[in-house]
């Protein structure tokens, strides 16, 4: 290696296409390991998830117990495998919220221009430029705690990457030869919309989704701290850790798995959506 | 001749650079009007009633509808929202149940610890993010490039209560570096003077040094944990900007006339990054403002956040409203400042 880098690797860094292959196979592996727990967690827990056992209160991580046990005497590896289904069920409900309310405002916006995009694009500006987690708090307080909730209030801020980005490909194919095409034999409006500029418009919210399911997980998480999430005794990783502050100094595991749950997760969806992006290329534009 | 077209040029310029701030203006103007009508709708939807609250639950129909014409909550939505207005334009938010003390005033308390905190980690994610940035584009695939991968990919995934909880064990419980929670030992919380309501500049002020010094010592850890948010996103962003611009020709060309390496990026391609850089430091610092809420919450920091999240334990609606309000509108105002900081730095955004 001499002192200056050589064209080739600033051009087309080779190894980094290769490393962006292993971070989607990563990412992907750490998703999938994510969703087999939760659809088998009767069959990895070791222990029903909310059984107390007062003479088993904050054991230390042991053999029997490989997380230790927390405050009520439950053992905190089957929480933490359990914990893994409101979480994926929170982030499913906010993607099918999001993908088609996104799609719909961009894919319109793009397509009927003028006026309407106008409309349109400033909504979505707007509650792009709100705080997610503040608006969500807010929200959930008013409508009450619990897994739906917390899904609407956190999708009415996770919209709007999804309709900028539909909005940008919609613009970008108005003037192709495959619109062009389909507008030849007639194929207008709605069914122009939905049934030719929206399939291409699929991958890249698949991109932005797992980007931002990183985002939207760790949001997921911080309803759950503040105990306006899921509601105990279900076991939640976001509430889990809050339970698990109290005795943070002493028992410190109690904190520390599900904590380290809420991390694995939204490092896998990152990784993918880090993945995904690059080998697609589309590019980043928010 | 010429001279009139330079004119008329720079009068177009004039002019579209106007157009341009009216309707960044406007836009502003709207999404803050949003924010209103979107704390509006939830103190409208709110399970308390705010009329029993004021006559009780015991008042008669009679008694029940004059409070609620006093109130003017028989008035028609939009004037219902005027007057919202009209009493924010006053600086008044409603009292707040848990500490029966205007809202306004409660923020106005709390508004400081969290403008300290935020100002704090943005300072350590920007010195440490910068660098991690440049250190990784320096040789992009090395080591440290790598080393700075993984870090902003964990520092965007952790979620930040949970460091914080590790960060008080490790060192405050363990280490003791740390000296814990709040903002000041219990003997010094009563004696400070709060002239500017930043514990740092009131513990400088009142001469003793001590107390500085253990000033220093609460406020590092929070100031850590939350700073590794922006750093994540600083190195992220920052680095990308850095190799995207180390592909164009005119590196290729400084490298052809024998500049060295470091002088490439802090001379030719740094300064092509501002733009960036303006949108990542003003993004993330708002991102800090609302992070500070998680943040606080463990470390008992005695600003908006926990103010906030006290609140939604006691489901104190107007206190929950008020620290929205508070901290959306700073989101938006910096989003907006970012973006007129972009164009005004940036000549090809234009």
């Amino acid at each position: 290696m001499t002192q200056h880098l050589s064209d080739a690797e600033i051009v087309t860094p080779a190894p980094r296409r290769r490393r962006r292959l292993t971070t989607l196979v990563i990412g992907g592996t750490l998703v999938a390991i994510l969703v087999l727990t939760a659809l088998l967690a009767p069959l990895l827990a070791p222990f029903d998830p909310n059984a107390q056992t007062i003479s088993a209160r904050l054991l230390a991580p042991s053999a029997a117990h490989w997380f230790g046990t927390d405050g009520f005497g439950r053992d905190l590896l089957s929480r933490v495998i359990y914990g893994a289904r409101p979480t994926l069920l929170l982030v499913s409900l906010i993607l099918v919220l999001t993908i088609p309310v996104g799609l719909l405002i961009g894919i319109t916006a793009g397509y009927v221009g003028g006026w309407t995009e106008r409309v349109l694009m400033r909504i979505t500006d707007i509650f792009l430029s709100l705080p997610n987690l503040v608006i969500a708090l807010a929200l959930v307080s008013i409508l009450g705690p619990g897994l739906l909730n917390g899904a609407l209030a956190l999708a009415l801020t996770s919209w709007p990457p999804f309709a900028r980005q539909a909005r940008a490909e919609t613009l970008a194919l108005r003037r192709s030869d495959y619109l062009a095409a389909a507008r030849m034999q007639g194929i207008s409006g709605l069914r122009l919309m939905f049934g030719h500029i929206l399939p291409l418009c699929l991958p890249g919210a698949v991109v932005r989704a797992a980007l931002s399911l990183g985002g939207i997980i760790l949001s997921a998480a911080g309803l759950g701290f503040l105990g306006m999430g899921v509601q105990p005794p279900t076991a939640e990783w976001g509430s889990m850790v809050a339970e698990g502050s109290k005795v943070n100094f002493d028992q410190w595991w109690v904190a520390a798995a599900p904590g380290g749950a809420i991390l694995f997760a939204s490092l896998a969806f990152n990784l993918t959506g880090d993945g995904l992006r690059d080998r697609l290329d589309t590019r980043n534009d928010s | 001749m010429a001279n009139s077209a330079t004119q008329a040029g720079l009068a177009r310029q004039f002019w579209r650079g106007g157009s341009r701030l009216i309707t960044s203006l406007l836009s502003l103007l709207v999404t803050l009007l949003g924010l209103l009508a979107f704390t509006f709708m939830l103190s409208h939807q709110s399970p308390v009633d705010p009329v029993l609250q004021v006559a009780g639950d015991r008042a008669s129909e009679s008694t029940y509808q004059q409070v609620r014409h006093d109130l003017g909550l028989d008035q028609p939505l939009p004037v219902q929202f005027w007057r919202y207005l009209e009493h924010l334009a006053r600086g008044d938010l409603g009292m707040s149940h848990i500490t029966a003390q205007p809202v306004t005033s409660d923020l106005a308390r709390a508004f400081p610890a969290t403008l300290e905190l935020a100002t704090c980690a943005m300072i350590f994610g920007a010195v440490f993010g910068i660098t991690l940035a440049l250190l990784a584009a320096w040789k992009p695939g090395g080591l440290l490039d790598n080393l700075a991968r993984l870090i902003s990919l964990l520092g965007y995934s952790v979620p930040v209560f949970w460091l914080g909880l590790l960060g008080l064990l490790l060192f405050y419980a363990v280490l003791h570096w740390s000296a814990g929670p709040g903002r000041l030992d219990d003997i010094w919380i009563y004696t400070l003077e709060p002239k500017t309501g930043l514990v740092l500049v009131d513990s400088w002020l009142s001469g003793d040094r001590e107390m500085f010094r253990n000033a220093i010592a609460h406020l590092w850890l929070p100031v850590a944990v939350l700073g590794m948010l922006s750093m994540a996103a600083i190195t992220r962003l920052l680095r990308a900007a850095l190799l995207e611009e180390n592909g164009k020709e005119y590196v290729t060309l400084a490298r052809a006339k024998g500049a060295s390496r470091t002088r490439i990026l802090l001379c030719h391609i740094f300064p092509n990054v501002r733009g960036t850089l303006i949108t990542v430091l003003g993004l993330s610092y708002a991102t800090l403002l609302e992070g500070s809420v998680l943040t606080e919450t463990v470390f008992a920091w005695p600003g908006v956040g926990r103010y906030l999240t006290t609140a939604l334990f006691a489901s104190d609606v107007p206190a929950i409203l008020g620290s929205t309000l508070l901290i959306g509108g700073c989101f938006v105002l910096l989003n907006a400042l970012v973006d007129a900081l972009t164009w005004l730095t940036d000549p090809r955004t234009r």
